[in-house]
């Protein structure tokens, strides 16, 4: 039995290995067999890499890189956000050579990549979190992260069209900036389309609760919302129960289609393949990879799911013409007049910020048209 | 001086041979523990010989392994306390994480509120308010326990829950940097508040004051009135309360020197590892310090060479999934074996005699060179 | 009425869709619990059991497609770890306690080991009894949507507490409970029944993880169960070792649990970790409420060691 399990896993890895490499290919730089030296990279995950969320997302990276000519990757999964995260990457670079590391939780950041930096100025830590500060953060370490809210604004309009109750519902972990960015953009998103939307908002406390996450959905529903999203690291069990109570849902952090084939509209997807197989494409070239990445849509580190057979044509096309203005840059989501829930005007008329827009990363409000508070 | 050597040989052999058998037992249970784990991986196809080089790499076989295992020991001594000393009084305390992260929060809230003092008067209070957090958490056990008859075990349960969510709710909250945007936690400590790691090491202080604390909770124990009267409760709580012992208080004090060592670890992680408290410092060490309880035989000293071992165990499990393939709940499998063994192997104590040397009355086996 | 707002009366309805849903595993291991500890022992290591009865229901759904027989290898893998506690047990000077500690950590990493494959498959759910069926609320209906466990859940409490009381093996199970010395004077056989007792016990908590897995919320992962099987251990307690109070008891931790999500459904967001740990706090006072120092519970067996 035991082997029969081992293998099924490998074959799920296999299939993402084969997805990522085509996606490599199409990207591909010629790569010459004159810097023949192998490369050991490490990959750092918070949680299980097969979650069909942020691990799995990242995962699904590590598996690209994996079929790049050259390189040797390791993996850990579940390293919490404590002196193991040192203990794994010193273990990785003492055991194994590693050389360039990819830390990919955000709370690995301080204090642990900074002081293995400092502590092996000659090798690349490369985080995925957008913190990097020049002056403040070693050189050798780079970090990196998209503009999701900009797929989040298109689930958005999407998700307005599929629904007929006006009421939408978003299950979140914690109210920290970057998920109230996304509920905010999913909102406005919708809100686009009818300014009649509004988005009920249940924070369940942490990354990973299922139990929570199911309750928080079911409440969700029960309370009129049709169509759901989330922000939390495993978005399975919220789109398995959408898809039992036959309401609508939009996806986050991977695709989670095959979870729903009826209800799940689109969704919104890292793209770390490209963003991996670029970076070590430079380290295999000798080039410095840049310490700070960042990009939505038009730079390819984001990206939406195909849509679900229940899209309307008007819903696709009204999202197809808003994508076409984020692929050329001409999009801001973030325009004046904006108020948050209370009523409060957050970004005044005439004024704009674009998604590099450092005032958006403290983002602690939550738009007019969504329901609840943080507190 | 023949006579002489004859009596101290043998006194030799007799303090030698109770210390000895007492290791046999659990030394002898690792070692089928090992073996069924390694049965266990056959099964799925990895081969058991590999693994445990590879783990005896990751842990011990070179100078990095050892760091790597020395720091990941150092929190285990100090919540492994949190059950060891309770159990001199009989008492199945396991609520270690939760004394752990009230200690960490009460550590950096001190630390927050004396931000600019001399750091000679801010480590000590951030010791001290750690250590009296974790007391509060595993004291009110025993409390509850002596005074209202609660299930000792069941309430350091809940009272974890219920300060994971203390933390969670003052990090997010009243407690939370304005700065710390997307991982909610405390400000961050100065680094002049930082403890340091030992010379020539990247393994913090934490390891020194655990090993200083186990061996303070062994000479409490074994070496002094209130350690006798503990145990006098542990043995039988009748006869202790007839003897005209104060129960309840050697209860109450018990439990909350417990949770004031696991209080301690918590300041350490702030101190040392973390620098803030934030929902990371929930990582397990309770729970692993309770494994590290029962297999040291709730024997403080034992506690160290024994919180090295499983520190061993975590630090060798990112080579058994990057080499092997093997998922990371195999660490977790590994230890739920040897706890069993383990207890299983309680049964057989005082059966086993393979350590006991020969009798006074054999001839003595030394010579005069 | 479909995907009418309900608005406040929304918070009571999802409490009770919450009581229902989430009492379930409650239920099953606190049964399992309570039948386990009138026979004088304890076995904390529910929670390992329901995480493996979890893991191995939803895998053998997944490999037949058949929900039920889920159900049974959890309830068969649960009697099996419920079998080893009461084996190790029985040996001289093992405390059950410790046992039930180590076997929550070994069935916990036994089951995410072995449950690493199914994370991603999707198993066949076990189906769901309509009873909503005459009202036009879509959230009624999906209120009442019942799963058949909760329902053998509910019929096993009365049976139990029948089976306890009157039958010949309830009593052989009591006396042992109460007085191992009394029991081996009348020449039974005290492991024997000891076993028998935490096997059965096991059983119920791998359905109750079934339940999990198979049900609500449907899904198998390593951060499915959230201490529902140790609290549950306590919740026997405060239910005073009568399987008919372990029903309302169940009921009331499943409400408390849907309280948070539902506050927040309509705009209460503020405190939510502290309402989070309602059920554990709700726990904590109740058995502060109800023990004693000076005498033993009301309906505890003599010879359980938690209540000594």
């Amino acid at each position: 039995m035991g082997n029969a399990l081992r293998f099924s896993r490998r074959s799920v890895l296999k299939t993402m290995t084969a997805a990522g490499g085509l996606g490599a290919l199409g990207a591909g730089l010629p790569w010459t067999p004159a810097m023949a030296k192998t490369l050991v990279i490490g990959f750092l995950y918070v949680g299980p890499r097969d979650d069909y969320g942020y691990n799995q997302a990242h995962a699904e990276g590590a598996a690209a890189v994996k079929a790049m000519p050259g390189v040797k990757v390791l993996e850990e999964e579940k390293v919490p956000e404590t002196i193991d995260v040192e203990n794994s990457m010193e273990s990785m670079i003492n055991l194994d050579g590693a050389s360039l590391l990819f830390p990919t939780s955000f709370g690995y950041f301080d204090p642990y990549v900074l002081k293995e930096a400092k502590k092996h100025p000659d090798l690349t830590f490369l985080h995925c979190g957008g913190l990097w500060t020049p002056g403040k953060h070693p050189a050798n370490v780079g970090s990196y992260f998209g503009y999701i809210d900009e797929a989040e604004y298109l689930s958005g309009i999407v998700a307005a069209y599929a629904s007929k109750s006006k009421k939408l519902g978003f299950v979140a972990a914690k109210p920290i900036p970057q998920v109230l960015r996304n509920i905010n953009s999913f909102t406005l998103g919708a809100r686009s389309v009818d300014p009649a939307i509004t988005t009920a908002v249940v924070f369940t406390g942490d990354w990973s609760m299922p139990v929570k996450e199911a309750e928080a959905a079911n409440s969700l529903i029960d309370q009129g919302a049709d169509v759901l999203t989330c922000h939390v690291d495993s978005p399975k069990v919220i789109v398995e129960t959408a898809e039992k109570r036959g309401v609508f849902c939009t996806g986050y952090h991977a695709s989670q289609a095959t979870l729903a084939p009826k209800g799940y509209l689109t969704g919104a997807e890292w793209n770390w393949a490209k963003v991996y197989t670029d970076f070590v494409k430079m380290v295999q070239g000798g080039i410095k990879p840049p310490n700070l990445v960042r990009g939505g849509l038009k730079e390819g580190i984001i990206k939406t799911s195909p849509y679900g057979a229940a899209v309307s044509d008007a819903a696709r096309k009204h999202a197809d013409d808003v994508k076409a203005k984020f692929m050329d840059g001409s999009f801001v989501i973030y325009k004046g007049p904006i108020k948050d829930n209370k009523g409060n005007s957050v970004i005044a008329e005439g004024k704009s910020h674009g998604q590099t827009d450092i005032a958006l990363e403290s983002m602690n409000w939550l738009v007019e048209g969504v329901t609840g508070s943080i507190s | 001086m023949r006579p002489f050597l004859h009596g101290a040989v043998t006194r030799l052999s007799a303090t030698l041979s109770a210390p000895l058998s007492a290791l046999a037992l659990p030394v002898a249970a690792v070692a089928v523990s090992l073996a069924l784990f390694g049965a266990f991986v056959a099964l799925v196809g990895v081969d058991p010989v590999e693994m445990y080089q590879l783990m005896y790499r990751g842990a011990f076989g070179t100078w990095f392994s050892w760091q790597n295992t020395l720091t990941r020991a150092a929190p285990l001594i100090l919540t492994a306390l949190c059950t060891a000393l309770p159990a001199q009084l009989g008492l199945v305390i396991i609520g270690g994480e939760g004394a752990l992260v009230l200690g960490a929060l009460a550590a950096a809230a001190a630390g927050m509120a004396l931000n600019g003092a001399p750091a000679a008067l801010v480590l000590p209070a951030m010791a001290l308010a750690g250590m009296a957090g974790g007391a509060l958490l595993i004291g009110g056990a025993g409390a509850l326990r002596q005074w209202r008859g609660v299930n000792e075990t069941i309430s350091s349960l809940l009272l974890t829950y219920i300060a994971i969510a203390v933390l969670n709710h003052m990090v997010e909250g009243p407690l939370k940097d304005p700065s710390s945007l997307n991982k909610p936690s405390t400000p961050p400590l100065a680094d002049a508040y930082m403890i340091g790691t030992l010379p020539g090491s990247s393994v913090h202080w934490g390891l020194v004051a655990g090993i200083v604390c186990a061996v303070a909770a062994w000479v409490l124990m074994r070496r002094t009135t209130f350690g006798f009267a503990a145990r006098m409760v542990g043995g039988n709580p009748r006869a202790a309360r007839m003897a005209g012992l104060p129960v309840g208080r050697l209860l109450v004090v018990t439990t909350a020197l417990a949770g004031a060592a696991a209080g301690l670890a918590g300041m350490v992680e702030v101190a040392a590892v973390h620098g803030r408290a934030s929902a990371s410092l929930v990582a397990g060490y309770g729970s692993t310090g309770i494994l590290v309880a029962f297999l040291a035989r709730q024997n403080p000293l034992a506690v160290i060479p024994v919180a090295v071992l499983f520190g061993g165990i975590g630090a060798s499990g990112g080579l058994l999934q990057r080499r092997l393939d093997l998922p990371d709940a195999s660490v977790l499998v590994l230890q739920g074996i040897i706890f069993v063994v383990l207890l299983a192997s309680e049964a057989m104590r005082g059966r086993l005699h393979l350590f006991t040397f020969a009798r006074p009355t054999a001839t003595p086996a030394t010579k005069e060179a | 009425m479909d995907h009418a707002s309900l608005g406040w009366w929304g918070v009571p309805l999802a409490v009770l869709a919450g009581a229902i849903r989430v009492s379930t595993p409650f239920l099953f291991v606190s049964l399992g619990e309570c039948l386990t500890e009138k026979s004088g022992r304890i076995n904390l290591g529910l929670e390992g059991t329901l995480v493996m009865g979890a893991m191995s229901g939803y895998a053998t759904a997944y490999l037949t497609g058949n929900p039920w027989a889920g159900v049974l290898v959890a309830g068969l893998a649960g009697s099996l770890l419920g079998t080893l506690h009461a084996m190790i047990c029985a040996l001289e000077r093992v405390n059950d306690i410790a046992v039930g500690i180590a076997l929550m950590l070994l069935g916990t990493g036994l089951a995410f080991f072995l449950g690493k494959p199914f994370i991603q498959p999707q198993a066949p759910q076990l189906p769901a009894i309509p009873f909503g069926w005459w009202s036009s609320s879509a959230q009624v209906r999906s209120a009442l949507d019942i799963n058949p466990l909760f329902l053998v859940g509910l019929a096993l409490a009365p049976l139990l507490l029948w089976g306890l009381r009157t039958t010949r093996w309830g009593m052989v199970l009591r006396i042992v409970g109460e007085s191992a010395e009394a029991a081996r004077a009348m020449g039974y056989q005290i492991n024997r029944v000891r076993l028998l007792a935490t096997a059965a016990g096991g059983f119920f908590a791998g359905v109750g993880g079934s339940f999990l897995s198979l049900s609500y919320p449907g899904s198998w992962n390593e951060r499915l169960s959230s201490g529902q099987g140790i609290t549950a251990v306590a919740l026997v307690i405060f239910a005073r070792w009568d399987p008919v109070l372990c029903v309302w008891a169940s009921l009331l931790f499943g409400g408390a649990g849907a309280l948070g999500p539902a506050l927040q459904s309509v705009g209460v967001t503020q405190g939510y970790h502290l309402f989070n740990a309602a059920p554990y706090v709700l726990t904590l006072a109740i058995m502060i409420a109800t023990s004693s120092s000076r005498h033993r519970l009301a309906g505890a067996p003599a010879e359980l060691s938690v209540t000594r």
